[in-house]
């Protein structure tokens, strides 16, 4: 009962406090994560809400062992010092108790890590680039959609908007689905970061990092470039209009998708069946394959401007 | 003749005595500690409230690569001409001959220029930020500042700084590259800086390995040798092993920068993840560079305050040789997010996890050490105890930040800065503080008054953990750093971390103070005057202080 109090105690401590939906981003003066807004923060969360638990123990029990020498073993205390040197029993005890406590702590680490890592079955892709300094963002299955997002000047702010997070144009994202990240950079390295999905990746010319999220709920979510990348790394954040399925495809349609990107799924699950016709007909690229081919291809790291296509929701 | 002096410029700039060169490391550490945290303050004023206030390109708008230059500037300072001149060249030189029994280093002159090394080291580094600085220009002072007293204002920061080098202390290509950026000379002369400084390292280190393995008084055998000197022969080791990959990969970037290979260029068939993983392949063995000399030193002070022998004597050598072994094989924890194979992170988090078991038997041996003493809490004891529990909290978040799939949340947030301030800034410094009150009285045989090294101690523990326990808080809500401005919700904390660093900084001021009041009137003292136990004494204290300019002229012998 007691450990349940302490419990309720140390929650409401160290959680956010509750936020509405549409709201992901930094609260003042918040002293623990965003709201996860997808599985995978999820799990990073409940990992960390159990490191928290072990670490503030560790740390309390050296600041209460220090505390009772510093009382119990201070000159006057204890005036004459006794000149033991050596405890066989209690030194194998504290090297063989961290030992068991770092095995707990890793069995669930490498769950996470491993679930965390990239979803084999992901329902679309979004190749997002960076740039100095801003990223690009194309959604290949969807009728190669592609636009540039610039942070919003302090200056152009306005009614709605957070300065350094909001930016010209939003990426928008279907809830529920399994999206693949595919992330690279044009010239120097910058990460693409969005704290409430629980993804980082560094964004590496030459290379398509591989990462994935599933949004729990609709909702505008921020992050922003954490690789130094020069003058204005402070100034490329990250944007995220997560919808509805169907309002993504309204929002897709409207800005050169077809219907034909929407009737199957981009990748199939593999089958038997299916793979074997998977290898004689390479020419619908799936982005998984893709990946694949363009993993070395410094060339492929696209360079072109694009307009702005974009029409919001 | 017992104890006869060379001249002053003979002494000092031609010095071939341990002692001497250790005083030169000392003060050079604490110059450049001057500079290194004025770099902080001026990060931390620009920090306390959000937009860009001071650090601006003179039209009102931010100066990226002003603010970029700054973490560089501070991160290299304190890691290169702070931490490791004070600890390696200013106690190691000091009291590893003193402890073993020596007359002095097994290479004096090699001693010398490992020394002077550093400074033109130094300087190419405070250069590299100051070449192109409009006040080197004569049209600044004639026409440029005419016209800003017509408008009301004066200097501004940037005037003072060129272009310099705004890469981050890990000079990352390609942003370090010259083809995108940095396409002037800074880069160039920030890499000779720590080609030179490395140089200096390793002659160092080959000059403390051969002393310890080769000089040691009669009877004292590797497991008699004080854990400080233990601290440093690991260290040294660390140092030939680890600083030589550093050589190599900055000068791969160099010849990318200059001489048209492709190293680290992706257009040519390079990689900028090699670049990475070079850099903390030595990256991470430094840390440990930098704190295992402090373990000993904490040793040394918790032992002699306790008045008691130091508990699990070989648990604390062998702790320290197994992190050191250990702390080779960890370097890519620093690289989760780069797209490494989830094998390999998954292999990096289990040797990561594994430096927590002979760190936590160090925490535990020196609670052992106390346990049962009769503890005086005098200076150096203070920064012990500061040292213990502020390093038990830098390692338990260094215990979360080694599983890769946490790491994903917290990587290059504040939360990483937090993280390795606790362990370097309150780690690390305290433990250079917590020497330089052990030793001050030995060094230059008088000694400092006891209510202003706890005034220093104080201040600087409130200041430090105002600083820096605020940024785990900023980093779980997702501050990335190295930024020179962040979204107003981040502004509270920002503001509570910018006053802990001006109490810190008044606090450094005032410890200037000290040093000097104690150098010039501070009390005379004998040569054991910390009343060590003969148990537990090392020899340091069987001599004067300050001790002779040749010591030991008949070699101690150790039971």
């Amino acid at each position: 009962m007691k450990f349940k109090a302490i419990s309720l105690f140390l929650v409401t401590l160290f959680s956010t406090y509750a936020l509405p939906a549409f709201a992901d981003k930094p609260e003042p003066w918040g002293i623990n994560f965003q709201k996860a807004a997808s599985p995978l923060a999820e799990r990073i969360h409940n990992f960390h809400d159990m490191m928290l638990w072990i670490i503030i123990s560790i740390a309390l029990f050296v600041l209460v062992l220090l505390i009772w020498v510093i009382i119990r073993y201070n000159h006057k205390a204890n005036p004459e010092p006794r000149q033991f040197t050596h405890n066989v029993l209690i030194e194998v005890i504290w090297t063989l108790a961290p030992i068991v406590i770092l095995i707990f702590i890793a069995i669930p680490s490498f769950q996470l890590l491993y679930y965390n890592d990239r979803t084999e079955t992901p329902e679309m892709t979004l190749k997002i680039v960076g740039y100095q300094w801003y990223w690009q963002y194309k959604y290949p299955d969807h009728g190669d959609i592609t636009f540039d997002s610039y942070m919003i000047a302090e200056k152009d702010i306005t009614e709605g908007q957070t300065r350094l997070l909001s930016t010209d144009a939003q990426v928008v994202l279907p809830v529920d689905t399994d999206i693949q990240l595919l992330i690279s950079a044009a010239d120097v390295l910058h990460s693409w970061t969005v704290p409430a999905f629980g993804v980082k990746m560094d964004a590496i010319p030459g290379r398509w990092n591989e990462a994935w999220v599933r949004i729990n709920e609709p909702g505008v979510y921020y992050g922003q470039c954490s690789e130094l990348c020069g003058k204005d790394h402070a100034y490329m954040p990250i944007e995220i209009k997560a919808v509805s399925k169907e309002d993504y495809k309204t929002w897709a349609l409207a800005n050169g998708a077809t219907q034909e990107n929407f009737e199957k799924p981009a990748l199939e699950a593999p089958q038997e069946e299916a793979s074997a016709e998977a290898v004689e007909a390479p020419a619908e690229e799936t982005p998984a394959q893709e990946a694949e081919t363009q993993g070395t291809d410094a060339e492929s790291v696209p360079t072109e401007q694009t307009e702005q296509t974009q029409t919001t929701l | 003749m017992a104890d006869h002096k060379p001249g002053f410029f003979a002494r000092w700039f031609m010095s071939t005595n341990h002692k001497d060169i250790g005083t030169l490391y000392i003060i050079f550490s604490i110059f450049a500690g001057l500079v290194g945290g004025l770099f902080s303050m001026l990060m931390r004023m620009e920090l306390q409230e959000p937009g860009v206030q001071f650090i601006t390109d003179g039209a009102g708008g931010p100066n990226g690569q002003l603010w970029n230059v700054f973490i560089t500037a501070h991160g290299l300072i304190m890691v290169f001409f702070v931490v490791m001149p004070g600890l390696i060249g200013g106690f190691g030189n000091w009291f590893v001959p003193l402890m073993i029994g020596a007359p002095d280093m097994a290479f004096p002159r090699l001693n010398n220029i490992s020394f002077w090394l550093l400074v033109p080291a130094f300087l190419l580094l405070l250069l590299s930020a100051l070449i192109g600085a409009e006040i080197f220009d004569i049209s600044f002072w004639t026409d440029t500042l005419q016209a800003r007293a017509a408008d009301g204002q004066g200097f501004l920061i940037k005037d003072f700084f060129g272009v310099g080098a705004g890469t981050g202390w890990t000079v990352y290509p390609p942003l370090s590259d010259s083809k995108i950026t940095h396409t002037g000379v800074s880069v160039d002369m920030a890499i000779f800086a720590l080609h030179l400084a490395g140089a200096s390292s390793i002659l160092g280190a080959a000059n403390f390995i051969t002393t310890i393995f080769n000089m040691r008084a009669p009877g004292m055998t590797l497991h008699k040798m004080p854990l400080f000197v233990w601290g440093m022969l690991v260290t040294a080791f660390l140092l030939v092993l680890a600083v030589p990959v550093l050589g190599g990969a900055i000068t791969m970037l160099l010849t990318d920068r200059n001489f048209g290979t492709a190293f680290f260029n992706p257009e040519l068939g390079g990689d900028p993840v090699l670049y990475q993983h070079l850099f903390w392949f030595f990256g991470h063995p430094e840390v440990y560079i930098m704190i295992l000399p402090a373990f000993g030193i904490i040793s040394h002070i918790v032992s002699t305050f306790s008045k008691k022998p130091i508990f699990g004597y070989l648990g604390m050598a062998y702790a320290m040789v197994s992190i050191g072994f250990v702390g080779f094989v960890v370097w890519a924890h620093h690289m989760y997010t780069v797209g490494l194979d989830v094998n390999t992170r998954a292999y990096f988090t289990a040797a990561t996890l594994i430096i927590a078991v002979p760190t936590g038997v160090k925490i535990f041996s020196w609670i052992a050490t106390m346990w049962g003493g009769s503890i005086e809490f005098k200076t150096p004891m203070l920064w012990a105890i500061g040292f213990i529990f502020l390093f038990t909290i830098g390692g338990v978040t260094g215990v979360v930040l080694a599983n890769a799939g946490m790491d994903v949340a917290l990587h290059d947030t504040y939360y990483v800065v937090a993280h390795f301030h606790y362990v370097l800034s309150l780690g690390a410094v305290f433990a250079l503080f917590a020497g330089f009150y052990y030793w001050i009285g030995k060094m230059s045989g008088r000694q400092y008054p006891e209510w202003m090294g706890c005034v220093h101690f104080w201040m600087t523990f409130i200041g430090v953990n105002a600083i820096f326990f605020p940024q785990h808080f900023l980093g779980l809500q997702g501050m990335p750093r190295r930024y020179i401005d962040y979204p107003d919700a981040f502004a509270g904390w920002n503001q509570v971390s910018s006053y802990g660093a001006y109490l810190t900084g008044i606090a450094t001021i005032f410890f200037i103070f000290v040093v000097f009041y104690t150098l010039l009137k501070g009390k005379k003292v004998g040569d054991n005057y910390w009343n060590a136990q003969p148990q537990s004494m090392t020899l340091e204290w069987t001599v004067s202080s300050p001790p002779p300019f040749h010591q030991f002229e008949i070699q101690p012998k150790v039971k």
